[in-house]
């Protein structure tokens, strides 16, 4: 049973559907403003395809964009940063979202495919680690962190804080932020038999707030007064950063990772217009309405 | 003329009938193939992932290695190739990516011509090297030893205690975690929602007043209309912080959780069930036990309950069979750890929910995908024995009569 491949077709059909409404709607209303905006004349459609964590961030910049341009169609499917990859590789997308670089792995197959590979940084994205409002600790460095989530520091007073078991939450294996947590706290190191998985970010901050011993990690944008955020270092404790949009913009936070979009150059004709104006000033304050964090 | 007509219809009627009871029984067969066929694919792989191999220099004495142990030397908790029966030396580990720390790019040539040179030389130099590539890049002449891992067992696959299905280089799949976390959830709900249950029927079929009673029947069945990701939330919302309270504990999902709301889910079927089985009970039996001076309550578990056992023993696996199945509603408060569970205060992983939250991002084909395809072989196993449970405790209710 290819449930992947179903659940992939009805999510894009239904946000196909979903835009093609909207585009359509747009489409009468704003006939005036769309023949000014340099792409009247060809009708371009779109496939973006990959990572769930891009995924908000690339549905309202398409939904814009399309507000702009009634011409345009785009179609925003997610799956994972891998699954986006390798439908461009087979070209049955047109641009790949990825929460990540690409890894030498990828390059060698694309290189392989003789595909010559775009790449655009379109926006950061900054994880806080977060606990319990009433605990005590503020800070926390790299190595107590993978302690912490390896299982090998089990108590709250190793780390200054009170005697209180640590209670660690963790998203689904399935989830791309678990990897990028595993690959830039954790040293690549495994996660710990015990620890508590969650299906989604928001059951994270809702067990968080309840649990006094609770750790967990969550987008930045999905921080609430329920739950506190932990200053981290990554010197060894000598300076410990806030998470900010700010700190996570002059690169002063260390647990922020750049959203990419991938693209076969000989399709940069059609996907030039959008990426365009993901990058343009208009499509960055998008960028940070939507919790991400700007370039530049 | 007519009746032939007639003939013919009915035959037709009939073809029919019997086309789409076969063609639906033949689908949930290949169902069941499809599965078999599927999970099974996973004892004739090895835990490492298709494509990639593990190697080390040829002197290096060591030349087989566990699952596990290939775990803990990339965790680094093995450091040492002393530790794995090799020479005292430290263990150092090559990944494809770190071939640029040992080469430029114009070494590697382009588009990667001479990568399996550039691999071989690497893993000649070092004689303490374990490497880890994709074996497209295995080069003819590789003066490595390639380190071979034995196939996933069944032993391992179901006595194993480490569910770790994405991890590289080797995958642990120990899926006794969630085997017991599964029975462990639905025992409990078991126990919560049967002497609920049962309270519940007789109330209904015996003491209650018929105004109350059709009142009260319609609710309870509306109870099992609420959709199960309603009743998770109401869980991980409400029950699992009363339970941390209660309890003290330092953490509120657990098996207890799990186990109460599926109780409350298995509630419906139960009640309805054990109610119907009750209200069965011959008049004249009931009438001939007051007669005799019994009272009501001497009545009801004199008579009414003795008649009524095996529709409530069927009311119970019924009620199980819903508590094993279910998904959403666990996955959301029972904290998905997959340890094995020693008290109810503890966190558990099950089978379901292990199946709903992994299956969306494993590759088609691979080792995670066949391993969760066998979960839900195991799943079906379980099920299929409590159906059988159920018929045969029936088949004696028939015989008793």
């Amino acid at each position: 049973m290819p449930f992947n491949l179903l659940k992939t077709r009805l999510s894009g059909l239904l946000v196909a559907s979903l835009l093609l409404g909207a585009c359509s709607r747009d489409g009468e209303t704003n006939q005036t403003t769309a023949s000014g905006s340099g792409n009247a004349g060809s009708a371009t459609s779109i496939t973006i395809k990959g990572s769930d964590t891009v995924l908000p961030l690339a549905q309202q910049q398409a939904e814009r964009y399309m507000a702009k341009n009634p011409d345009a169609s785009i179609t925003v499917v997610g799956g994972g940063t891998g699954v986006g990859l390798a439908a461009m590789q087979e070209g049955t997308t047109d641009l790949a979202m990825a929460s990540r670089g690409l890894k030498t792995e990828e390059k060698l197959k694309l290189k392989a495919a003789k595909i010559d590979v775009q790449e655009v940084l379109i926006a950061y994205d900054a994880l806080s680690i977060i606990v319990h409002p009433n605990n005590k600790v503020n800070q926390l460095t790299r190595e107590q962190l993978e302690g912490i989530f390896t299982g090998k520091i089990a108590n709250w007073k190793e780390v200054g804080g009170a005697d209180e078991k640590i209670v660690a939450y963790s998203r689904e294996t399935s989830s791309g932020t678990y990897e990028f947590f595993k690959e830039h706290v954790m040293d690549k190191k495994n996660y710990a038999n015990g620890i508590l998985m969650m299906p989604a970010t928001g059951s994270i901050v809702q067990s968080v707030s309840q649990t006094p011993g609770a750790i967990g990690y969550i987008g930045l944008a999905y921080e609430t007064k329920q739950v506190k955020s932990l200053k981290v270092s990554y010197d060894q404790g000598k300076t410990f950063v806030a998470p900010s949009m700010e700190a996570a913009k002059d690169k002063s936070y260390p647990i922020s990772r750049p959203l990419y979009f991938f693209y076969d150059a000989t399709v940069a004709g059609r996907v030039k217009s959008f990426v365009d104006y993901i990058l343009s000033a208009e499509g960055q304050k998008t960028v940070q309405e939507t919790g991400y964090i700007p370039l530049g | 003329m007519k009746r032939n007509f007639h003939k013919l219809g009915e035959k037709l009627i009939e073809g029919v009938i019997t086309a789409s009871g076969l063609v639906t029984s033949i689908t949930v067969l290949l169902i069941v193939f499809y599965l078999f066929k599927e999970g099974l694919g996973i004892f004739s792989q090895t835990p490492v992932a298709e494509g990639s191999l593990l190697a080390v220099n040829r002197q290096n004495q060591v030349s087989e290695l566990s699952a596990a142990q290939v775990k803990d030397i990339f965790d680094q908790e093995i450091t040492n190739w002393q530790e794995v029966g090799g020479a005292n030396a430290p263990i150092k580990l090559f990944e494809i990516d770190d071939i640029t720390a040992y080469y430029t790019e114009e070494q590697l040539g382009p588009d990667f011509a001479f990568l399996p040179q550039r691999i071989n030389e690497v893993v000649a130099k070092d004689p303490h090297i374990l490497a880890y590539f994709p074996d497209e890049y295995l080069a003819h002449n590789f003066p490595g030893k390639r380190i071979e891992l034995a196939n996933i067992s069944l032993g391992d696959f179901l006595a194993g205690r480490q569910w770790y299905p994405t991890i590289q280089p080797a995958v642990q799949l120990g899926v006794l975690p969630l085997i017991l976390g599964t029975l462990w959830v639905s025992l409990g709900a078991i126990l919560i929602a049967l002497p609920l249950g049962l309270a519940t029927a007789i109330y209904l079929a015996e003491i209650a007043d018929p105004k109350v009673r059709n009142f009260l029947k319609p609710v309870i069945e509306l109870l099992a209309g609420i959709p199960s990701v309603v009743y998770g939330f109401f869980g991980l919302v409400v029950i699992v912080p009363l339970i941390q309270d209660v309890f003290g504990l330092p953490v509120g999902e657990t098996a207890l959780a799990g186990s109460i709301v599926l109780g409350i889910m298995a509630l419906p079927t139960i009640i309805s069930v054990s109610e119907d089985a009750m209200r069965t009970t011959p008049r004249a039996m009931k009438e001939a036990s007051l007669a005799l001076g019994a009272n009501k309550w001497q009545t009801i578990y004199k008579v009414i309950i003795p008649y009524s056992v095996s529709g409530i023993s069927t009311a119970a696996i019924l009620g199980i069979g819903r508590a094993i199945g279910e998904t959403m509603a666990v996955l959301m408060v029972t904290g998905n750890a997959s340890v094995i569970p020693h008290t109810f205060l503890e966190p558990v992983r099950t089978i379901p929910a292990t199946i709903a939250a992994e299956l969306g991002e494993a590759p088609q084909g691979g080792i995670h995908y066949q391993a969760l395809f066998a979960l839900g072989c195991i799943l079906f196993l379980m099920t299929l024995a409590i159906n059988l449970t159920v018929d045969f405790v029936s088949a004696k209710k028939k015989e008793n009569r």
